[in-house]
Parts: C-alpha cells; structure tokens; sequence
C-alpha cells in the first residue's frame, strides 16, 4: 500500500479525505505513483504534471523519506521505505507567496 | 418577482450572490474554492442553471468547472488545451520570438442554445470550443492562425484572448480581442478572422496605425445593435458602427480614457458605461474618486455617476471582466474592484450600494436575471 500525501487544494479537487492509500505494483516508480493516484481521482489530470505523464509542473515538488525527489526520473524507483507504506509519498507546492 | 445571481470570480475563490429584482438584500455564499483563482464564472442563457468556472494557480495549472444545479455543486470537466498543430511563435516583450504556450482560461463563452457549447478565450492566445459541457476542448486554429499570428506581443496580463462577443442572429460572427495583439472578427463560424483594427491608434508601437498591436481591453455591444461595438482600449474608448471595420474615438469628456471594463444598458443601445482609471502605470481612479462614468449618446458625452461609490481615498482597479448589466427595469449594473468590494446599482447607475466590502481581489462579475 503506498501512502499519498497531497497538498490541500489538490486534496480539495480530488474530494479525498486525508492520505489517499494506493495498491501500486512493483517496482514501485513516481510515475507508477501518479498513474495510479490519476486514476483514483481523474480531476487531478494535469494538475501534478502534464496530461498523458507530461513533466511534473514547475512549482510541485516530491518528497519521501525525507529526499528531495523532484528531480529523479519519473521511472526511477521510489525509496523502499515509501513502497512499503511506511512512509508517505508527499506532492509539495512550491513556497511562494500570494 | 425575478431574482438576480451575481457570479463573481476572485483571486481566492467563487461567490455566488443572490436577491429579488428589488436587489436591496443579499445573501452571499462562498468562497466556493477557497484559495483558487477564478478568472470567469458565468452562465448558460440557454439553461441558467448550467454554470461554468475557469479556475487555476499558479502551482496547480488550469481547470474548468462545471454546475448543473445554479452552482449548488460543481463537478470538474476537462482541462485538456492543446493548440491544434505547429504552434510556431508569436513575439515576447523585447520582440524575440517565442512559443505559443498555454497559460490559463480567462474568458468562457457558452452558446445562446447550447448549454454544453461553449467558448473559452485562453493565454496564450486562442479560442477553444467545447461541445460536451466542457469535457474536451478544441482549439478553432483558424484565428491563432491569422497571418499576423507571429507579430502578435502580450500586454502586462499576458497574451490574452480575453473577449468574446457573439453575434445574437449571425452565429457565423463573432468578435474577440486579444491583449495586445487587437480584435478580429470572423464572419464563417470561426474558420477565417479579420483584423478590425482600422482606426485604432496606439502610441507606443513603432506603427500607431499598425493593423495588430493595439492593447484592447474590452468590447460591448448591444442585441438590437450588434454591428455597434464599443471598445475600451489600453487608452482611448472607441466606436464602431460597421462590426469593427473602422472605429472612431468617442472618449470625449472622460477624466481618463483609459479603463479596463466597458458595458451596455440592457434596455438603451446608446446608453454606455466605462470606469475610467489614472494610467499608465498607476491603475487607480482619477483624484482617489471612484466614479461610473454613463454616456447616453453612445460616447462622446459623459456624466460622472457618484452617489453612494467613495469619493476620496479610493485607489482600486476594476478589471475588464469585472462590470455586468442586469436586464430587469430599471437595469441593473454591478461591478467588482480589486479592493474585494462588488457594488451594485438598482437603477441604470444613478446610486450605488456595496453589496459586500471585503472579498478577495475581483477578476470578474457576470450576472443572470432569473424568472
């Protein structure tokens, strides 16, 4: 089970209550994640990245296991710690202000 | 009695604003997505309670938003804009090229007789249509494709195509205005466009009578009179008796030509309403007075209507989409500032009443008059 964090107006649009818990098949990948997190909530489409796998949009930003991982290929493997739902696979918007 | 429902979209959120056609009482409900810009709500006049959102951020990109219950829930639609084939370029600020990129949806358009077609002018400039209630858009390449596509530059908001104005006969007609490229007019359903420019003049540009270029800012037009535009540009506001094939200055005695919305009465095709602002740079009424300015000559001639709007210490913008006329009688007009107040006259503009003080900053106000 792979555990999602999103920050609070994506969990607003996907009408998810909290940490959205995903079955994602190993291995398990950032795009593996987002794939199964899009499929779960459709409204989210275009929102963490571009449509069809597009890049992920500038101002979002991943974190696990306390890494940075926003830059790591979107089919590298997550940290292990992350595919066995230990800890939370977090999309970050940016800090800037308004 | 008939009611009204104001749609006003701000910089954090929808509210949905509703009275009787006495329009003395409010009830105000939002903020309908807290924290989201939403650049245009508005409403279907074939089904009233079909109501569309253009809702974004800057981290989360672009949404629609759809309600087919007068905006008690809303349901996103699709948020898929791609241009239709090579993109090319059109000029950045320092006149270098640069690539079409969409940005975000800044007007939408639903059909006179469609609930689910509807039009959304975009950034970087286009127009896309939906046929599905906003599921899937497609661009109508044909005006991004306008011969004078590449020499188009933005203005300070961006390449917007921030207007549209259907025709209420000729569906093949339809004008828009892009910042700061100019308006243009199709005649075939959006297939070809014409640059209607002639008589535009700009400083600023190396050509002041170039045929693109030209920051237009707002075009109103009335029903019984749809071949009369009424413009308000970057400076100067303007009129055309022809469709946009040529336009004349009819600013006359305004404090400022400059301005950012422009609206019709609903009853008087002559009857025209403007808010001039202190520009270029500054953005705020003339003297700190907040002031509709009302022509009942179809411009030209302009008295300043004041009664119950501040008139000192007053330093908001109202933006292009931020002023609607009602069509009871007497008409109704409303309007949004920056400053998070949405005014409202019961009586063609004569007084004013603050509907509500303190709302985020106001991108737009539509307004539906319902039996």
């Amino acid at each position: 089970m792979i555990r999602v964090i999103l920050p609070a107006h994506l969990l607003d649009l996907a009408g998810a209550g909290g940490e959205v818990e995903l079955e994602v098949a190993a291995p398990v990948t950032q795009r593996a994640i987002l794939d199964a997190l899009e499929a779960r909530h459709p409204a989210l489409k275009g929102t963490i990245r571009g449509h069809d796998g597009g890049p992920r949009r500038a101002f979002v930003r991943f974190f696990a296991a306390g890494e940075d991982l926003s830059h790591d290929p979107p089919e590298s493997p997550v940290p292990e710690t992350v595919a066995t739902g230990e800890e939370p696979f977090l999309v970050v918007g940016a800090m800037a202000g308004g | 009695m008939s009611r009204i429902r104001l749609l006003v979209g701000t910089a954090k959120g929808a509210f949905v604003l509703t009275s009787d056609g006495r329009r003395e009482t409010w009830d105000v409900r939002g903020p309908l997505f807290g924290g989201w810009e939403i650049y245009h709500l508005t409403g279907s006049p074939a089904d009233p309670d079909r109501l569309y959102a253009s809702q974004g951020t800057g981290w989360f990109g672009q949404l629609v938003q759809r309600s087919d219950d007068g905006g008690e829930s809303w349901q996103p639609v699709g948020n898929q804009f791609e241009y239709e084939g090579d993109t090319g370029t059109h000029q950045w600020y320092d006149g270098t090229p640069h690539p079409w990129e969409f940005e975000r949806v800044w007007h939408l358009e639903p059909s006179a007789d469609d609930p689910d077609t509807v039009l959304a002018g975009v950034q970087d400039a286009a127009l896309f249509r939906t046929t599905d209630g906003g599921v899937t858009w497609r661009e109508l390449p044909g005006l991004r494709g306008h011969g004078s596509g590449p020499h188009w530059q933005p203005g300070a908001g961006g390449l917007c195509l921030h207007t549209i104005v259907p025709h209420p006969t000729n569906r093949e007609r339809l004008v828009v205005a892009i910042s700061a490229a100019g308006a243009f007019r199709t005649d075939d359903g959006g297939t070809s466009w014409k640059a209607i420019n002639r008589g535009l003049r700009s400083e600023g540009i190396p050509d002041p009578e170039a045929e693109v270029g030209h920051c237009v800012h707002s075009i109103a037009a009335h029903p019984d009179q749809p071949d009369t535009l009424f413009m308000q540009k970057h400076w100067d506001v303007m009129r055309s008796d022809d469709a946009g094939d040529s336009w004349h200055e009819v600013s006359g005695d305004l404090p400022s030509d400059f301005g950012f919305p422009i609206a019709v009465h609903a009853h008087e095709p002559e009857t025209v309403y403007v808010v001039p602002i202190h520009s270029d740079s500054e953005h705020y009424p003339p003297e700190g007075r907040l002031r509709v300015f009302r022509s009942r000559t179809g411009g030209g001639e302009w008295q300043p209507l004041t009664r119950g709007l501040p008139q000192e210490n007053c330093y908001v913008n109202i933006l292009r989409e931020a002023m609607a006329v009602d069509s009871l009688d007497p008409c109704g007009l409303y309007f949004g500032t920056t400053g998070g107040q949405v005014y409202a006259s019961a009586d063609a503009g004569d007084s004013w009443t603050a509907v509500v003080r303190d709302l985020p900053r106001v991108l737009s106000v539509e307004v539906q008059t319902l039996p």
